[in-house]
């Protein structure tokens, strides 16, 4: 069947990241989708971190106490800040899932539309709890 | 999972209901930890000033003589572990070919968790 003799067909390899970043334009569910993936890893990642500070607000009033010592430092709080949105964006977006599930909102433009509530609400969220954290009340 | 397979050469080696029970596990994981967070949320924003006390509570508290609030963490730590472990599963199985490095990572992700899980539940537990 095949020509040996023939000169090796051309290899079409997987695009590349700066491809992936600015010439392909993901529809807003499609961000939803990659940011969910990105904040579920981000997540898993800070999982003995998080536990840690629980371990140490958990164990003692002096461990509280000293917990709050250390998420008064503004870059745990920066930190803090990114994890909470990732658990935010996290749990919107799992609810949207859960409904889509139900073959509710499955049209393209619900679909659309829903996926901008996810990235709106969770970001929203975000600042209502940054601002408790940064002690704005 | 495929205990019900036939074995041998009408064996099923590829279908599509491989990871339907993932796929399952993964969504009622997430619910339980939906109502978890609820709970918690309900409970911080019911309590008179964040103490100590208050905080401990939230995880404590006693039903019946019984330590439900141990048992109600302990259960949305496990669904935790558990939806983690699918998570990222998945993104190995998307992103990483090789098959050592794949399993590597896997072993690696398994050990993450268990020895977070375990870490929780100790703490959660002790005295």
């Amino acid at each position: 069947m095949s020509d040996p003799a023939q000169k090796p067909r051309p290899q079409f390899k997987n695009i590349s990241v700066p491809e992936i970043l600015f010439a392909y334009r993901l529809p807003l569910a499609g961000k939803v989708s990659i940011l969910h993936r990105a904040s579920g890893a981000l997540l898993f990642l800070a999982l003995p971190i998080l536990i840690g500070l629980f371990a140490m607000s958990f164990s003692s009033a002096a461990g509280f106490t000293a917990m709050s010592a250390v998420v008064g430092f503004p870059i745990v709080k920066i930190i803090l800040l990114i994890l909470i949105w990732g658990y935010l964006h996290h749990f919107c977006a799992g609810i949207r899932y859960l409904v889509l599930d139900l073959h509710i909102g499955m049209d393209k433009q619900s679909a659309q539309k829903t996926a901008g509530v996810v990235l709106g609400v969770s970001l929203a969220l975000t600042l209502v709890f940054g601002l408790k954290l940064f002690g704005a009340w | 999972m495929a205990s019900t397979e036939k074995i041998g050469p009408k064996r099923l080696v590829v279908g599509a209901h491989y990871g339907t029970f993932e796929f399952i596990a993964q969504r009622i994981t997430a619910i339980i930890m939906a109502i978890y967070t609820v709970i918690l949320l309900i409970g911080v924003l019911t309590m008179s000033g964040f103490t100590y006390e208050g905080w401990r509570n939230l995880f404590t508290f006693t039903c019946l003589m019984m330590p439900l609030g141990q048992v109600l963490a302990s259960l949305a730590m496990i669904s935790l572990a558990w939806h983690a472990w699918i998570g990222v599963r998945d993104i190995w199985m998307d992103y990483v070919k090789p098959v050592g490095v794949r399993l590597f990572l896997m072993v690696l992700t398994i050990l993450w968790l268990v020895g977070s899980l375990v870490y929780f539940i100790n703490i959660l537990w002790r005295n």
